[in-house]
């Protein structure tokens, strides 16, 4: 056995690899933002990111592309994650309320959720 | 899971010895189910009392415990507060709710009850529930009054039966599909909307244009579907009464039962009776036919989201029967006879379909789905001495397989479709027996730059032993020039067979002569029907001192290379030909809404029709057709409060001027004008909401009491050459009220 996958160098690349990480964000337009992003890197077959946990899902083709350069495109864009922070400019360039570093905006985007639930009530 | 339990206890047998009077648990969050995860520093405490712990880094607490100590509350910032009554010392795992889901509910609720999308490709928009029961009443036919894309009309004088139009084409050019297998067509075009009772809808989607290769070949103007309430999501038990004073009675109950976790049925039953007979208009023949229908679904419904399988089942009968004509006519002394003339339709019809999908699940974008339905309609009729029965069997079955090119930017549906239909037709003396097949493969391409462009681009061929081998290309495009901007245009062809008879059965209750050009063509001696749609479309929603709105110009053209002509123009004939020459329906539409202030809102619509073809006696406007409408209609609701509210709806429409068929060449008194001026017609319902179980509505229609004096030509001599109940332009039956009731248990 370990003959066979020593033969077969390094580990098997995947065509369909599903792989999932954290990716700072807020609201539904850096959904938007950060799914586009990732489905225009190349090998990048499908991308899914939760406004709830932060996570980005993606399925792609190891063999074309790996998470790293994921990552660098959606940096790109102005959203960090791990090991990959934006750059200043790449941030300046997300709409205002996509702020995601600031904690203030972050509170407006709880504060009308907290608004909704009023409404419910 | 079970490797938590057993970890933990091995873990706190040692303080279990210890303290005999601690109650522990677990809180982990309903989101992330699966990873098990535990919530750390939530807080729980008993009820009523200062006794209280946080959990720790993975989601445990332990809290001292008193026989008195009976209610728990877990709380966690940004989660729904939770109270769990605790029996017992075993462990508790308890799942918490995030607050966010709460906030979705609401978004939901606030949804438009007409949604027009932005980003769909197709100009189609969505009709929800909520919409829907703005129509009161009572099946799909009678579904669109408030929606200004579809027009109602009245197909005659006897049955009362509204057909319904899209860009000016009456119902045979559109695709109506229920869950997207086709349903009305063939024997049932006449009257299968009304076969399908109001709360069985849940949604409708429709769009305008050519549509999709994906469900055939045949549409031609646009697609109406109609989602069916689902056993999963219906309520477990629905009730709704309806009565009006016109003397029709509806029953509507759903029953919807879990069987296994994976299977769910239900059973919608659905009974109408109209036991009066009315003569407002003094004709001596009964206004509104008697009518009784049963109909009853079963549904079953499989989901298995693991390992990606859905399923649906279906069957369904209906038995209908309707018996109109004049007052005294008794269907068991005077059938067949000149006593008194009188006609009875007897519907029965059997479907039933089955629907398998999956999703890979390791690959959320592709899927693979199967549609198959087979359907029987028998209906046996007879109008004063014509004599009209049809069977129609049917065969429908698709297979679609979903993916994508490259990434879910490029999306494609393929797959192969087969229909079989089989026609026998007696008409008065003559049998008119037809079959039909088809096989056919299909492509759809679908990009979309996740931005401000996409395009739906589709392809299919099919192989029919009538109408032969022929290509089916439909392209649909969107563009967002900017912001909340939509343009979208669509082309595409569309091929069927007219059923002649079936689709313009008013002429039975008519002393006109049918008149048949042959020309060696397959279908009653016709050449099949070919048609090129084209269409733009511009949307801009808006915000306007504070409020939103939005406003759509659209205009279509549909475009006959061969049509089969009806020609009502000769009083004494219908003829059935095909086109020579052009025939050609503009539809204009201009729609706003606009949400005036809290809870009320205004939807307003001008269109304009311009539907033209060369007829035998030269070029004519389509008869009984306003050329301009107009429509209003204004919604308010109070504020929900202690799940109470008011609701009203009032519907206005006023319907331009229209052309009559000629009729110059009947005696006087038989004659009609050249047209009939334009007349406004209102619409309104109030509902009051008691509580989530019980409501009441109280309805009127009608309110301007618009009557057609005459509806029935030589009303008093049915036997004689003269008797015509196919030219209706106006609602036969005056004003009218109407009061129901629903009941749900979720």
């Amino acid at each position: 056995m370990i003959g066979f996958s020593g033969q077969s160098q390094e580990v098997k690349k995947k065509k369909n690899a599903k792989v999932s990480f954290e990716v700072d964000g807020i609201c539904g337009m850096c959904k938007k933002r950060i799914e586009t992003a990732a489905l225009k890197s190349k090998g990048v077959k499908f991308a899914i990111w939760s406004v709830k946990t932060h996570q980005l899902s993606v399925i792609l083709d190891e063999r074309k592309t790996d998470v790293k350069k994921i990552q660098k495109n959606i940096a790109a864009v102005g959203h960090d994650s791990k090991g990959f922070v934006a750059s200043e400019e790449a941030y300046s360039s997300v709409h205002p309320c996509c702020k995601y570093r600031d904690e203030e905006i972050i509170l407006d985007h709880e504060g009308s959720i907290k608004k909704q639930k009023k409404k419910t009530e | 899971m079970k490797k938590y339990i057993l970890n933990s206890l091995i873990l706190f047998i040692p303080c279990i010895l210890f303290s005999q009077v601690t109650f522990r648990g677990m809180i982990m969050d309903r989101n992330n189910s699966k990873a098990n995860l535990g919530v750390d520093g939530a807080s729980v405490h008993w009820l009523n009392t200062n006794v209280g712990a946080v959990t720790n880094a993975k989601g445990w607490f332990a809290i001292s415990y008193k026989t008195e100590y009976k209610k728990l509350v877990i709380s966690y910032l940004g989660y729904k507060t939770d109270t769990v009554t605790i029996r017992n010392l075993e462990p508790l795992h308890h799942f918490i709710t995030p607050q966010s889901e709460l906030e979705e509910i609401t978004i939901k609720s606030k949804r438009n009850a007409v949604q027009k999308s932005t980003f769909s490709t197709v100009n189609m928009f969505t009709v929800n529930s909520e919409e829907l029961l703005k129509a009161a009443c009572c099946n799909l036919a009678e579904s669109f009054e408030t929606n200004p894309s579809i027009d109602v009309s009245f197909s005659d004088a006897l049955t009362g039966t509204r057909q319904i139009q899209m860009l000016g084409l009456t119902s045979p050019y559109l695709l109506i599909t229920q869950e997207n297998i086709p349903s009305v067509r063939g024997a049932s075009q006449v009257f299968g909307m009304t076969f399908t009772p109001g709360t069985w809808v849940e949604s409708i989607q429709i769009s305008k244009g050519a549509g999709s290769v994906v469900n055939g070949f045949e549409s031609i103007s646009g697609q109406i579907n109609a989602e069916l309430v689902k056993p999963f999501s219906d309520n477990k038990f629905f009730l709704n009464t309806y009565s009006s004073l016109n003397g029709r009675l509806e029953l509507n109950t759903h029953f919807n039962q879990r069987v296994s976790k994976k299977w769910q049925t239900g059973l919608y039953i659905h009974g109408n009776y109209r036991g009066q007979k009315f003569d407002k208009n003094d004709d001596n023949f009964i206004d509104m036919p008697l009518a009784n229908q049963i109909n009853v679904m079963n549904r079953w419904q499989f989901t298995d989201a693991e390992k990606g399988w859905v399923s649906f089942i279906n069957v369904r009968f209906l038995n209908d029967e309707k018996q109109t004509g004049e007052i005294e006519f008794n269907p068991l002394i005077d059938k067949g006879t000149a006593n008194n003339w009188g006609s009875e339709i007897d519907t029965r019809r059997f479907d039933t379909s089955a629907k398998l999908g999956y999703v890979f699940p390791e690959l959320p974008f592709q899927s693979i789905g199967f549609q198959m339905a087979y359907s029987n309609h028998q209906q046996d009729s007879y109008f004063g001495l014509n004599a009209y029965d049809i069977q129609h069997q049917s065969v429908y079955s698709n297979l679609i397989f979903n993916s994508i090119i490259g990434d879910t930017r490029n999306k494609f549906k393929t797959g192969l479709s087969f229909t079989y239909d089989k026609f026998d037709e007696l008409v008065n003396t003559s049998n008119f027996n037809r079959n039909e097949n088809s096989l056919g493969a299909f492509f759809e391409y679908a990009f979309d730059n996740l931005d401000n462009f996409s395009v739906t681009g589709g392809l299919r061929i099919d192989t029919h032993n009538l109408l032969g081998i022929f290509l089916t290309p439909r392209l649909h495009v969107r563009y967002v020039p900017w912001e909340k901007g939509v343009f979208r245009a669509s082309v595409g062809r569309g091929k069927r067979s007219a059923n002649i008879f079936a689709e313009n059965q008013q002429l039975f209750a008519s002393s006109r002569q049918i008149n048949i050009d042959d020309v060696g063509g397959n279908i009653y001696g016709l050449n099949p029907e070919i048609a090129w749609n084209y269409g733009v479309s511009y949307m801009q929603k808006f915000n306007l001192f504070g409020k939103k709105g939005d406003i759509t110009f659209d205009f279509y053209q549909t475009n006959f290379q061969n049509q089969v002509i009806v020609d009502w123009e000769n009083p004494q004939e219908i003829a059935f030909y095909d086109l020579d020459g052009r025939s050609i329906a503009n539809s204009f539409q201009v729609e706003a809404s606009y949400n005036l202030a809290k809870n009320f809102n205004l939807r307003t619509a001008y269109k304009y029709f311009d539907i033209t073809t060369d007829y035998r006696r030269g070029n004519l406007q389509k008869p009984m057709q306003p050329q301009n409408r107009f429509f209003a209609n204004l919604s308010y609701e109070t504020e929900l409060e202690n799940e109470k509210q008011w609701r009203f709806d009032a519907t206005f429409n006023i319907i331009g001027k229209q052309r009559l068929p000629n009729t110059s060449i009947n005696p006087v008194q038989y004659q009609l004008p050249e047209s009939i001026d334009s007349y406004q017609l209102l619409n309104s319902q109030i509902t009051r909401v008691f509580s989530n179980r019980f409501e009441l509505y109280l309805g009127g229609e009608n309110l301007t009491n618009v009557q057609q004096k005459n509806p029935i030509l030589a009303s008093d001599d049915p036997f004689g050459s003269n008797f015509d109940t196919t030219i209706v332009y106006a609602p036969i039956f005056g004003r009218t009220f109407y009061a129901g009731l629903r009941f749900k248990i979720k």
